[in-house]
């Protein structure tokens, strides 16, 4: 009696599940139609223009189309490397998306340190709080402080006077663009940044630092053996993982504060293809640089993709 | 005396990192401050650069004449439907195509191919002109959807909310299966309720990704009366800018462009910023945790 029950219980158990296998076979159609209209988006803008990449390799003319305009080969790309203001295009990429990654690094990581150490915790939160603001200001926005800043006879000029320098024409001086461009880059986005350090300094065993102290180490010596050591994982993680930004100079941030005084150092491969390419309606050429730059992004990112696997057991994709 | 020594040095020390760390918080604030107070100042103090971080001849004049520009409340108007759109289109194109991915391959045929075409598009792109050429071809110039549809799919935020999927318990889903639901309903009443912390993060993301973008409503907007408010204020801005640059001082400026043009623009910078400052305590509760969950997790 008692065992029939049982068995009817298995019995529907059993159906119960065959059912529900046999659902999540049907389910496959279900997900099918659902990610279609997503895969449909990117089909159409992230796709369609990798096809029109071919333009690079034409003389494309608008009336014509992707479709019926001539082919050149590399011509563009032969051009573009002729080209003596495309070298100092690269250069100035590279120098300001470097200065801005080795300096957002350092700083940021200062920053979580000193933080860490602020035991008031009222200060400690209003701080934070604004430090992590202008990460999420447009850099139309964050431009029009810095022009307010940094012109002949903003706030900066006014303190460089009290010390007897100046007035420094930042925004129209090739010495001093770019260390503006970084400066103003750490300044946006350095708390942002530290918020990662921070944690990773939060989650170093506190018991190391008792230990270090009890062997009589100092505040530097136990942030150089404890702290440091215990975030180096992250450190170069991000390290590694932020390579393939060495191309991407910070369009919107140059966009809104360069001018033509200023493009001997500040111009970058972005604002360089939109301007010849886009503006200038020089389509095939744009396009071209603009490849050139995607493929080395791609092999930048593939490769950091495979050190960070390599070294810290952690990946992108 | 050593020890006593060693608590002087630690106490100069702790004093030392405090400065430093007010700097640094007063360094990034004090010049938002200064925006500010020169939007609230009277046109005359503005010019002879008299404003600090307080205002100087208080008034609300630019404030009362941004009331009055149209333009301004058309572009910010056109700001926010496509905050909306954007944000609606996103997040449910996320949430639908993060669920199947986040089955493994023997639940979900095909998945592999879907997920190699998300990666694909995220480590690589047709860039600018391209893209610009294909939003023109399909008529959508000067359009709203110019602005929403190109980023439609945000293929970081599909593959961080597929991760948050994947730590679903299973015997979750089992449970609303052998209940008879379908995978539509189980998304519905068991992923998404536990995913709200997740979806706000991704939400923001989008929010402040479409608030902030100026660079769209420039190249697929060819009238200024269809700008969105980060394009409208760029192309005043972008002017005054080039005329500072090129070496003129701003008393000079001020002349030029009539007298009230740096208390208003401030005034339009303050404004156009509000939105986001409303916003900021939902930012930092979601954002940095979302930060830190998804990059210190082992």
């Amino acid at each position: 009696m008692k065992l029939d029950y049982i068995f009817k219980g298995a019995r529907i158990m059993q159906q119960r599940k065959r059912t529900a296998s046999k659902r999540l076979t049907n389910s496959n159609l279900t997900y099918h139609l659902m990610i279609l209209p997503g895969i449909v988006f990117l089909l159409i803008f992230n796709y369609a223009p990798m096809f029109g990449l071919v333009m690079a390799f034409q003389d494309y003319v608008p009336a014509k189309g992707i479709f019926h305009s001539d082919f050149v080969g590399f011509q563009h790309f032969a051009y573009m490397f002729s080209l003596p203001s495309i070298g100092r295009v690269f250069t100035n990429t590279i120098v300001i998306a470097g200065g801005k990654i080795i300096f957002n690094t350092l700083l940021a990581i200062v920053f979580a340190i000193l933080l860490n150490e602020v035991r008031v915790r009222w200060l400690k939160k209003s701080v934070q709080t604004i430090v992590y603001l202008p990460n999420f200001l447009s850099w139309v926005v964050l431009a029009s402080v810095v022009v307010n800043m940094f012109n002949l006879d903003g706030s900066v000029n006014h303190i460089l006077e009290n010390f007897g320098v100046g007035p420094l024409n930042f925004l129209g001086s090739n010495q001093l663009f770019r260390p503006l461009i970084i400066g103003t880059d750490v300044w946006k986005s350095f708390g942002f940044n530290s918020i990662v350090y921070l944690a990773a300094i939060t989650s170093i065993d506190p018991g190391l630092h008792e230990a270090a102290s009890i062997d009589g180490a100092n505040w530097w010596r136990r942030i150089w053996h404890v702290t440091l050591p215990g975030m180096l994982p992250i450190i170069l993680l991000l390290a590694i993982l932020s390579l393939p930004n060495i191309l991407n100079g910070g369009f919107d941030q140059i966009y809104n504060l360069y001018s033509p005084v200023v493009y001997q150092s500040g111009d970058i491969i972005d604002t360089y293809v939109y301007r010849v390419g886009l503006m200038g309606r020089d389509y095939s050429f744009g396009t071209a640089v603009g490849l050139f730059k995607s493929i080395i992004g791609l092999v930048l990112i593939l490769s950091a993709n495979q050190t960070a696997k390599k070294f810290t057991e952690r990946q992108l994709f | 005396m050593n020890l006593q020594n060693k608590s002087l040095s630690a106490k100069i020390g702790k004093a030392l990192i405090y400065l430093i760390i007010i700097f640094l918080g007063l360094v990034t604030l004090l010049p938002l401050l200064n925006i500010v107070a020169i939007s609230l100042s009277s046109s005359g103090a503005v010019t002879a650069n008299a404003v600090g971080i307080i205002p100087v001849n208080f008034t609300l004049e630019p404030y009362k004449m941004l009331v009055d520009d149209p333009q301004f409340w058309r572009s910010f108007g056109i700001s926010v439907q496509r905050v909306f759109l954007s944000l609606g289109l996103n997040m449910i194109l996320i949430i639908l195509m993060a669920y199947p991915l986040s089955k493994r391959k023997s639940e979900f045929k095909g998945r592999s191919i879907y997920m190699n075409l998300l990666i694909f598009a995220m480590l690589f792109n047709g860039g600018m002109i391209p893209t610009y050429l294909v939003v023109r071809n399909l008529g959508l110039l000067n359009t709203i959807w110019s602005l929403v549809l190109p980023s439609a799919v945000p293929v970081f935020s599909v593959i961080l909310i597929m991760n948050f999927f994947r730590g679903v318990p299973k015997a979750l889903e089992e449970a609303a299966i052998i209940d008879g639901a379908t995978p539509m309903q189980v998304l519905l009443r068991v992923y998404l309720p536990i995913s709200i912390p997740s979806l706000a993060t991704v939400a923001l993301f989008s929010i402040v990704g479409s608030w902030n973008d100026f660079f769209s409503g420039l190249i697929y907007m060819t009238r200024t009366s269809n700008y969105p408010l980060m394009t409208y204020i760029q192309s005043l801005t972008v002017d005054i800018q080039q005329m500072i640059q090129q070496g003129i001082n701003s008393t000079n400026l001020s002349e030029l462009m009539g007298v009230s043009d740096r208390n208003l623009n401030a005034a339009k910078i303050v404004v156009s910023s509000i939105p986001l400052i409303l916003i900021y305590p939902l930012l930092q509760k979601y954002f940095i945790t979302g930060i830190v969950v998804g990059s210190v997790k082992e």
